[in-house]
């Protein structure tokens, strides 16, 4: 069970915090495309990160002397450096739909195209090879939170909860858990959150009550983009040993149909994103030997193919949507240019 | 005044070609200067190299490797020109697949799905019916139908749930994408007879289409020439070491077939009223529904046969374990459709520009050390371009003298450009 918990939330946390990003971008009015394509750009940017601080005296000393805190602020300021690298690519996306009133769909598919480009062309010249990773050791070893992190025994039984919790966990994983209900609140319950919503719904209306629909919808992209970023660099981090490759595997695709499974609200979103992830664990160790017990193989040797696993979530999203189009909640105002003079 | 509309017309036209070719400059001009600041601050990598890469991003077509001496050389290169002509085929008919769903006011971004339906099933009818059973010509056109119903099939799937449940066509196709890429997965991976083992330098390959099915031995195998091949009808002879086939001509055919479509049909003309205003065509009394349904077949059925002149050249390969990426040829069918401004005799050449740059990669791969990707960043630009060339149109317009800038965008023909450049929901917004 420890096992299957674990795995699901390495795939459901990234899930979640970048359909998030889906969900800020669209309830302001800018339908995000790109969620994909700024993936693939944090995960290279924080990849980068991390390979050239390991390159300073103060990373290598702390890793050789096990300081465990310096660790695990290097992958605290890499998720920092991709969100904000994050928020800066997505910046095109933001000009192009808010400024010149392009069309949001087509701008969203040319950062898709350009993010994996501009990432490769460059991995390529940086490493000469298809992949970027870490300048040495690997993911596990620098940034994951062991036991011996604590200080105790490997042999020592921490229970339950402590095992699945605590022992061969990413500090990512939680930062990305609070981020979210943090961002939750906000767009929920101020100020700030109500005004964006307004702006995704009926921006004439918003800007008749002085707000800013220019501002709220670049504010709504821009966090969009920090948090795809971030995501896009949680998800290199935790399932790809910190390793970018200019691919995401489609999550940023599957982070959009999480979010419309999720009807646009996170708490929905949140279990839409355990239902995805377990999907995605069930389907990735399939193969896997029954290490702790957890069933898993038990699927295996179900006449199910390993492949209907892996379809699921997009089926299942077509589904629902097909079946709630009738009375789907999603943004009115979104992907539709905001016009002054428009009545 | 028939006179003068045809005269404003030419000027409307002659402002899209302006606009594209605007894109195509910037486009390469921003590979440019990536190449030049990473030539500038790269160790390796001096201004001389920069300047060798530029080089080749304007003209990589018209290179012929480098001398004894090491500096590039310059001219006729048949074997560049004859494989651009071979990659273009797909992308033609790929970009005429988008264009046929633009003008119909959907964003087909589906084409990636659609031609991973027809890979499959061309790869299955061509490797799958025995060499002894049919002549060859006959494999090859069901092979060849075959990917174009599938292709056609996979595309009906958004089309319906946007036609009867109003569904957003783009999440539809998006999610139709993944499911197709696992589907073709999970078939290659169930049905092992088509997996290469004959060559054994690469795995997870599907066998080329030359390889036939033949009994040797009473065991079924695969037999290198004996297979299907499209025929090449001399165009070896004109670009000699090239993959260039007769694919291209079909391809250029089909544009052809699609301009009659769409410009002197009855139902190009219901398919193109659908995009203008999907409730006033249903007023007028144009089924609305099948119209869309229609349009996303057509354009499934392109990809799908974008996908089967490409595969049954004979000389290609399928990486069938593609459930994590989608083939760059359905994607890549976008730029061209918009810069060709959905124009099917625009995409042709289009087609064969997207093929260049890809060529070009090549060649920047092979003699600096610069790789294909920049040219992945350049297409990638043209196409954030074409999200507001209506701006860039504008632009253009208000440059020209004698005429009131702000005329421009309130005259009908250029409303018409704004439904058409913009692959918004059409019917929805309208």
């Amino acid at each position: 069970m420890t096992f299957l918990i674990q795995q699901t939330l390495l795939y459901a946390v990234p899930l979640m915090i970048v359909a998030l990003a889906g969900v800020f971008a669209e309830r302001s009015g800018i339908i995000n495309l790109a969620l994909e394509g700024i993936m693939i750009f944090g995960a290279f940017i924080g990849v980068l990160f991390v390979n050239m601080m390991q390159g300073f005296a103060l990373f290598h000393d702390a890793f050789a002397a096990k300081s465990w805190l310096t660790l695990q602020g290097l992958e605290l300021l890499a998720m920092l450096a991709a969100g904000v690298m994050g928020a800066v690519f997505s910046l095109l996306l933001s000009f192009a739909s808010v400024n010149l009133k392009a069309d949001q769909t087509i701008g969203g598919t040319a950062l898709n195209l350009m993010a994996p480009a501009l990432v490769l062309f460059l991995i390529r010249i940086i490493a000469n090879q298809n992949t970027l990773g870490m300048a040495e050791g690997d993911a596990a070893s620098w940034f994951m939170i062991k036991k011996s992190t604590f200080g105790i025994d490997r042999k020592t039984d921490l229970g339950f909860l402590g095992e699945t919790f605590i022992n061969k966990v990413y500090l990512a994983t939680y930062v990305c858990i609070l981020l979210f209900v943090v961002l939750s609140v906000l767009l929920y319950k101020t100020k700030f959150g109500l005004r964006l919503r307004s702006c995704g719904e009926n921006p004439q209306a918003a800007d008749s009550l002085g707000i800013n629909v220019y501002k709220m919808r670049y504010a709504g992209t821009t966090i969009s983009g920090a948090l795809a970023g971030m995501g896009g660099f949680v998800y290199a981090l935790t399932t790809a040993n910190c390793a970018s490759t200019g691919d995401v595997a489609g999550f940023g695709f599957l982070a959009l149909a999480v979010m419309i499974f999720g009807n646009w609200k996170p708490l929905n979103i949140a279990g839409a994103a355990l239902l995805f992830g377990l999907f995605k664990c069930i389907a990735a160790s399939y193969a896997s030997i029954d290490i702790n017990g957890d069933g898993v193989c038990m699927l295996a040797s179900a006449p199910i193919s390993s492949h209907v696993y892996r379809m699921l979530p997009y089926i299942i999203t077509l589904v629902v949507l097909a079946f709630t189009s009738k009375k789907s909640r999603a943004p009115k105002a979104e992907g539709i240019p905001y016009d002054k003079g428009q009545r | 005044m028939k006179n003068q509309g045809r005269t404003l017309l030419q000027k409307d036209g002659t402002k899209t070609v302006l606009a594209s070719l605007l894109s195509i400059v910037i486009g390469l001009a921003v590979g440019s200067i990536l190449v030049l600041v990473v030539g500038l601050f790269s160790d390796n990598l001096g201004m001389a190299s920069a300047w060798e890469g530029i080089r080749l991003i304007f003209f990589g077509i018209l290179s012929t490797g480098r001398n004894t001496s090491g500096s590039l050389t310059w001219g006729f290169n048949p074997q560049s020109i004859g494989n651009m002509l071979f990659r273009a085929t797909p992308l033609i008919l790929t970009g005429l697949s988008v264009s046929v769903a633009f003008k119909t006011g959907l964003f087909n971004i589906g084409a990636p799905g659609q031609y991973l339906m027809g890979t499959m099933v061309t790869l299955a009818i061509a490797l799958g019916i025995p060499v002894s059973a049919l002549p060859s010509p006959v494999i090859w056109l069901l092979a060849f139908l075959g990917g174009m119903l599938a292709g056609a099939l996979w595309g009906c799937i958004p089309g319906l749930v946007k036609a009867l449940l109003n569904i957003n066509e783009v999440l539809a196709c998006i999610m139709t994408n993944w499911i197709a890429a696992n589907l073709v997965t999970w078939f290659f991976d169930a049905n092992k007879m088509f997996q290469n083992t004959v060559e054994n330098t690469k795995s997870s390959y599907v066998y080329k289409t030359a390889y036939g099915r033949t009994m040797v031995d009473g065991a079924w195998t695969y037999v290198d020439g004996s297979g299907v091949q499209t025929a090449k009808l001399g165009l070896d002879k004109i670009f000699p070491g090239s993959q260039v086939n007769a694919g291209i001509l079909i391809a250029i055919l089909i544009a052809v077939g699609v301009y009659i479509l769409m410009t002197k049909t009855t139902l190009g003309y219901q398919l193109k009223a659908c995009g203008s205003n999907r409730h006033a065509a249903r007023y007028a009394g144009i089924n609305d529904k099948r119209n869309i349904v229609l349009s996303m077949a057509i354009a499934g059925a392109l990809s799908g046969a974008g996908a089967s002149l490409y595969y049954l050249a004979g000389n290609t390969e399928f990486f069938w374990q593609t459930y994590q990426s989608l083939p760059a040829a359905g994607f890549n069918g976008i730029p061209v459709a918009l810069l060709a401004a959905n124009n099917p005799i625009g995409v042709i050449f289009t087609g064969c520009f997207m093929s260049m740059l890809n060529i070009v990669g090549l060649q920047l791969t092979n003699l600096t050390a610069y790789n294909e990707y920049i040219t992945d960043v350049i297409i990638s630009v043209i196409v954030y371009l074409s999200a507001f060339s209506l701006l860039i149109k504008m632009l253009l317009s208000s440059r020209k003298k004698g005429k009131p800038a702000q005329a421009a965008p309130d005259s009908p023909a250029e409303v018409k450009a704004v439904e058409e450049a913009s692959a918004e929901k059409g019917g929805e917004r309208a």
